[in-house]
């Protein structure tokens, strides 16, 4: 042991009272993120808890706990103390695995699973053991002596490095995480259907940012299950470089598109006001009805002298008289004389106007549904060390907890005419399992000794 | 019979084994419980059965997908997997007395399923978040993962239960397996559990990164799972290592088991992405 391994920051960061101390304040306080909705309106949290518990949350960043210097630290301090605790018994284990010390019987005298059985004759016993060794452990190594004999079998020895390749991968995981937050982004960029992008808007900062390549939305198309749930989403997205289409594919949820190490994904869609809208306009007095095209912002002429139209706007979810009646345009009806009428024109009603019982009622003739896709867009280049972590994680944990380092020792000796065999078992997990493996030796031996 | 009617026997199967375990034990008599092992056994195969056969009702409805997808389906696999691992343990270790602390669960997560009014046996289209080949694979691993903290569960309260009888007087308590093979089996439900509740996550972060381009966020889902994680590697840290036994490690597991049923059902109470788990569905 060198002598930085005694000073006493040394051996805080590597004692387990640590990990458990950490593993636990970490579960305790990761609750709070839970029962506190996290990254909401600040407003919103204001009104919910008040001036005082406000202000204390706020100082505690208990509204992104998660990225909080405090949650952070613990996080830290984990990794710590799972480097420096793997630094503190890798080299012994290392040592193990890689110099094995060999085979001594004195080893095993205080193995703490054993069993010892007698049996009528070693030269008889011998094959039998050796062969229910070999079938519970491994190769089997004899050895003579005066008044018997020894058999040695080992297995698994590098067993013993799969907890730390556990600790490497939480490591990975956190190093991953860490490049992630570093060098990767998380934007959107909402795309109406035949148009194209540049520009996302970063979800934290709200600021734009360009790509490196252009994406346009060819199509967006949204199907439904008879029971009016929403079953598939899909966008055909064309990826451009300057100006050059470079491939087309259509991506749905679950199956993003990945170029240049930019991932796009569905995440939501809606409407957008038709570009091709015609209205038609009936006149009270003489029923003669109109149909004219118009666009948002453009004013039309009413036929017979009954004035002017103008679309002032689309509402995605429009409310009239406190209830929700979906996608509609908003006009402008201006009489030759006398004020200015507002008209709700809902797509889903196209005869709605008629309520208004004015001289001119106007509805919808034609119109075309268009969407935009909702894209979000990341990039993460720690995604990679992430998920080598997690491969390491799963091998290591299945080393860890279902393979182990395991040694028996069987020693025969004849002394006053009594054969006597002692099985000896030496683990570093489960002796459980050990102790059943002896036995199952021991059984074999006594079973075919009885046949003899 | 469709699936659900199947699904409606299976409760009654797995209740009258858990009721056949308890008595075997209280009674001090074998019969009951050799005779619960073979209810398990059909229990069990109407279980697979049940789920096999709604599977299929999905493709007839046209819909087509495995049935891991709401708070019913989950229920009615996590109760299999518990039957399944359980009869692996009694094989193993020929003791029923686990039985009548383990095969409670089974028949009480059916009867919540088949029998609780917020909980529909409909069987329901995929939303397109869904629809992932991860599907499977997550959802199997974490319930796997459950049951065997479940039965861990179980083993620690027979194992605070057995300790007390220090002297040995209780008669109850004489086919209660030796304190020692009780905490070494309930460490042993506790590795397997942490394994597959770390596979549960791990595919369920590649499956997030698929759909929603982040593989962690805090989700209250995923941060509960992730709670029961760090319950969970304490346990084995401190056993491992410190070299606690006993009392500690079933009082941890416990807890453990606390956080898997909050992350279970308590999470539905919280808003978050994993809503489609939630009652009412």
């Amino acid at each position: 042991m060198n002598s930085w391994q005694h000073s006493p920051i040394f051996k805080f960061f590597a004692s387990v009272q640590l990990t458990v101390t950490v593993l636990l304040t970490l579960a305790a306080t990761s609750v709070i993120g839970t029962v506190i909705p996290q990254n909401q309106n600040l407003d919103d949290y204001l009104h919910t808890y008040g001036q005082n518990l406000y202000r204390l949350f706020s100082v505690l960043d208990m509204f992104d706990m998660y990225h909080s210097w405090w949650f952070q630290l613990l996080l830290v301090l984990l990794t710590l103390n799972i480097i420096i605790c793997s630094m503190d018994r890798l080299p012994a284990a290392w040592k193990i695995v890689v110099k094995p010390p060999g085979f001594k019987p004195s080893r095993f005298l205080n193995a703490s699973c054993q069993r010892q059985i007698t049996v009528s004759s070693l030269d008889q016993a011998q094959p039998i053991l050796e062969k229910a060794l070999s079938r519970s452990i491994g190769q089997v190594r004899l050895e003579q002596t005066q008044h018997g004999f020894f058999l040695w079998s080992e297995k698994g020895r590098w067993t013993r490095l799969g907890v730390y390749v556990v600790h490497l991968s939480v490591v990975f995981l956190l190093a991953g995480s860490l490049i992630g937050s570093f060098w990767g982004f998380d934007g959107a960029v909402n795309i109406p259907e035949g148009e194209t992008a540049k520009m996302i808007r970063l979800n934290n900062s709200g600021k734009s940012i360009p790509l490196d390549f252009e994406i346009r939305c060819d199509k967006f198309s949204v199907s439904y299950y008879d029971s009016g749930a929403p079953s598939e989403y899909r966008s055909t997205l064309t990826i451009l470089e300057n100006g050059a289409q470079v491939f087309t594919r259509d991506i749905i949820v679950n199956d993003p598109l990945r170029y240049k190490g930019i991932n796009l994904f569905q995440s939501s869609f809606g409407n957008l006001p038709s570009q091709n809208l015609v209205l038609s306009f009936t006149s009270r007095a003489t029923g003669m009805e109109y149909k004219e095209k118009i666009a948002p912002g453009q004013t039309v002429t009413i036929p017979e002298g009954l004035g002017s139209f103008m679309i002032t706007e689309f509402n995605r979810d429009h409310q009239f008289k406190g209830h929700s009646i979906g996608d509609a345009f908003v006009g402008m009806m201006t009489p030759p004389n006398g004020d200015s009428v507002e008209v709700v024109l809902p797509v889903k009603f196209p005869s709605f106007d008629r309520m208004r019982k004015g001289d001119v009622i106007v509805a919808i003739s034609e119109t075309e549904t268009r969407y935009y896709t909702g894209l979000q867009v990341t990039g993460d280049p720690g995604v990679w060390v992430v998920y080598t972590g997690f491969l390491l994680m799963i091998a290591g944990c299945i080393v860890t907890f279902f393979m182990s380092h395991q040694q028996i020792c069987i020693e025969a000796n004849t002394a006053e005419k009594i054969c006597s065999v002692m099985i000896r078992g030496i683990t570093n997990k489960n002796k459980i399992g050990m102790q059943k493996k002896i036995d199952a030796t021991a059984t074999a031996a006594i079973k075919i000794a009885k046949q003899q | 019979m469709n699936s659900s009617g199947i699904l409606s026997v299976v409760t009654f199967v797995y209740g009258f084994a858990a009721f056949l375990y308890v008595a075997s034990w209280i009674f001090k008599k074998s019969e009951p419980g050799r005779l619960a092992t073979w209810v398990v056994f059909a229990g069990l195969t109407g279980n697979t059965t049940g789920i096999a056969m709604r599977w299929m009702e999905s493709y007839t409805l046209g819909y087509g997908h495995a049935p891991l997808s709401n708070l019913y389906e989950s229920l009615v696999f996590f109760a299999g997997t518990l039957a399944a691992v359980y009869l692996v343990i009694e094989k193993k270790y020929q003791n029923r007395i686990i039985g009548a602390f383990v095969m409670p669960f089974p028949f009480l997560a059916m009867a919540y399923a088949s029998l609780s009014p917020n909980i529909s046996d409909r069987i329901q289209p995929l939303l397109p978040a869904l629809k992932s080949n991860w599907l499977i694979a997550h959802v199997v691993a974490c319930f796997i993962g459950y049951a065997a903290f479940a039965i861990a569960f179980g083993l620690s309260i027979m194992y605070l239960i057995k300790e007390k009888d220090v002297h040995g007087n209780s008669v109850l308590l004489e086919r209660f397996p030796k304190t020692g093979v009780l905490d070494e089996l309930n460490h042993q439900m506790v590795m397997f559990g942490f394994l597959f509740l770390s596979v549960g996550i791990i595919t369920g972060a590649v499956w997030a990164n698929s759909a929603w381009g982040r593989y962690w966020g805090w989700d209250p889902k995923e941060t509960w799972s992730l709670i029961t994680w760090f319950i969970y590697a304490t346990l084995l840290h401190a056993r491992l290592t410190r070299g606690w036994h006993g009392r500690r490690i079933a009082f941890l597991s416990v807890a453990g088991f606390a956080a898997v049923m909050f992350t279970y059902f308590g999470v539905n109470l919280l808003p978050g992405l994993h809503s489609y788990g939630a009652m009412g569905q």
